[in-house]
């Protein structure tokens, strides 16, 4: 199969930006993302993008130029930004056009998510009686994680405070304070084993790539990253998913190891070989799993990888280099696409004090959304 | 005490009365076994779309538990503000056939909640209903243990 090349990325930092709208900033994303490319928006042939609370991302259209492209909106949770992104790859694989932009966006109400359970074939009261909440099923899976491969909630700190310590050395992150073990560890309930501080907020931000067939990238000005492996996957039945009034008697695979299988092979390539990596945050509990669903770890070697810095930006496996979901928030729409721009940073060396040393080659991206799909990339330095 | 014999409940087609108390309804797919709670119209496991109603049960073991910290914005409706929510717990009961059911708990105390301790059906008044009677749903308190 042709590859592609990333040659344009852009980002409307994250967090809290009172009067600008959600489509303003994932109109700013894509107007960065173009002069990064040095491709003009009436270059662009096709358009995948989505967002879960700020409007249609072809209304983007309205702010950037009305050129009549084909412009798709694209709701998948929070692996929306992955989902418009595969969606650019198979259009220009396919020569339906030469250039393509995958953006994603958002600007969320303040506090947790309150979704409507018809929108999710379920039935009212479970909604009602207050069993349908996100962070409960994190609490969940996280909990019967922790007890079956035998981790401690020690962990669960870890993986925040190194959040927020590379969150604080990246300008464009939300959250940009270090925190310190206790301050995390000791902060309110939320939902058990999770507190406070081990949990994303819904926030705001603008996300956006600019695609072209890796053999036309060096007709433009951008530093091309290639795509090695775009895969959406959905849940099968037995897994533990978002929204699940039962689980089934026998447990499957979740859905992001399927994707994250589908990925290596597709890339040809294997965990070890991967030089940075984005994993899925929403909280600390699933990126613990999320560690070992991609294959990065064996279950239960979590605590002992994260004690010895394997995941911080000089270890081994460096994760979330830009603070994850957990400095930076997360808007639905753009999140996963905002782990796109991380690894090209990672790939084209701008990545400023948060680069990987040793020059990085290969990188990863992982996110996770209701009701249980999941979005991986491995990109490769151009 | 709540009489439990013919109460307000909030999803009422999920519980089953017995003459030894409440019991679970849920749905079994007649061509593989596969149990579903609530009841199911077709099947994920073969794509089949013949279902029985099947009872799931009134005790099982506790597989994983949480607190429910913070008020939850609607559709929660049980009528409390943030100045006098009470934090809940939740969890995932494992039944006798396998099947694991999210439940309240009655328990929202770390220190009484732990993986694998027995659990029983019960039924919990949520919220109240504007002519002052109380609206229940179903949740699973920590077992006495069995008289000797």
């Amino acid at each position: 199969m042709d590859d592609v090349a990333i040659i344009g990325i852009g980002l409307h930092p994250f967090g809290r930006t009172d009067g600008l709208s959600g489509q303003a900033q994932g109109a700013y994303a894509v107007r960065e993302a173009l002069a990064d490319a040095g491709v003009p928006w009436e270059a662009v042939g096709v358009a995948y993008g989505g967002s879960q609370d700020a409007g249609n991302a072809d209304a983007l259209a309205n702010l950037l130029g009305l050129t009549g492209i084909p412009f798709v909106n694209v709701a998948n949770g929070c692996a929306t930004g992955g989902s418009a992104l595969a969606s650019v790859i198979a259009a220009i694989r396919s020569g339906m056009a030469e250039i393509g932009v995958a953006v994603g966006f958002d600007k969320h109400p303040r506090g947790a998510f309150n979704p409507r359970p018809a929108d999710w074939g379920l039935e009212d009261w479970y909604g009602q009686t207050g069993l349908m909440l996100t962070t409960q099923f994190f609490a969940l899976k996280t909990r019967r994680y922790l007890h079956e491969h035998g981790i401690s909630e020690d962990a669960l700190v870890r993986v925040a405070q190194r959040a927020y310590r590379n969150g604080a050395r990246n300008p464009q992150a939300w959250r940009r304070r270090e925190l310190s073990f206790d301050e995390i560890a000791q902060s309110m309930p939320v939902n058990l084993p999770l507190r406070k501080y081990m949990f994303c907020n819904p926030a705001e931000g603008g996300a956006a790539l600019v695609l072209c067939s890796a053999r036309a990238a060096r007709r433009y000005a951008g530093k091309a990253v290639l795509v090695k492996a775009a895969v959406v996957r959905t849940r099968h039945h037995g897994s533990f998913e978002v929204f699940s009034p039962s689980l089934a008697a026998h447990q499957a695979p979740a859905p992001t190891v399927t994707a994250s299988h589908a990925a290596f092979e597709q890339a040809g390539v294997g965990p070890g070989d991967i030089d940075v990596i984005q994993l899925q945050d929403t909280d600390s509990g699933s990126e613990l799993i999320h560690m070992a669903e991609n294959g990065f770890c064996a279950h239960g070697e979590q605590e002992r990888l994260l004690r010895e810095g394997a995941t911080e930006i000089g270890g081994r496996l460096p994760i979330n280099t830009d603070g994850g979901c957990l400095a930076n928030g997360e808007p639905v729409g753009a999140s996963g696409l905002r782990q796109v721009v991380e690894i090209c940073r990672q790939l084209r060396q701008e990545a400023g004090a948060r680069q990987v040393p040793g020059r990085p080659r290969l990188g990863y991206t992982h996110v996770y959304g209701a009701p249980g799909v999941s979005a991986v990339t491995i990109l490769q330095a151009g | 005490m709540h009489s439990l014999e013919h109460p307000k409940l909030a999803c009422g087609h999920l519980v089953q009365f017995r003459s030894d108390g409440p019991s679970l309804l849920g749905s079994r797919c007649r061509r593989c076994d596969e149990l579903y709670f609530p009841a199911a119209r077709s099947c994920t496991r073969c794509s089949g779309n013949d279902l029985e109603a099947w009872p799931l049960g009134s005790e099982g073991l506790l597989w994983s538990w949480t607190i429910q910290g913070y008020l939850p914005k609607a559709p929660y409706d049980s009528g409390e503000t943030d100045a006098d929510f009470t934090p809940y717990g939740v969890g995932y009961v494992e039944m006798p056939s396998g099947i694991k059911v999210e439940s309240r708990l009655t328990v929202a105390d770390p220190a009484a909640l732990r993986i694998g301790m027995r659990m029983a059906l019960t039924l919990e008044p949520y919220r109240v209903a504007p002519d002052g009677e109380p609206i229940f749903t179903y949740a699973f308190a920590p077992a006495l243990p069995a008289a000797a």
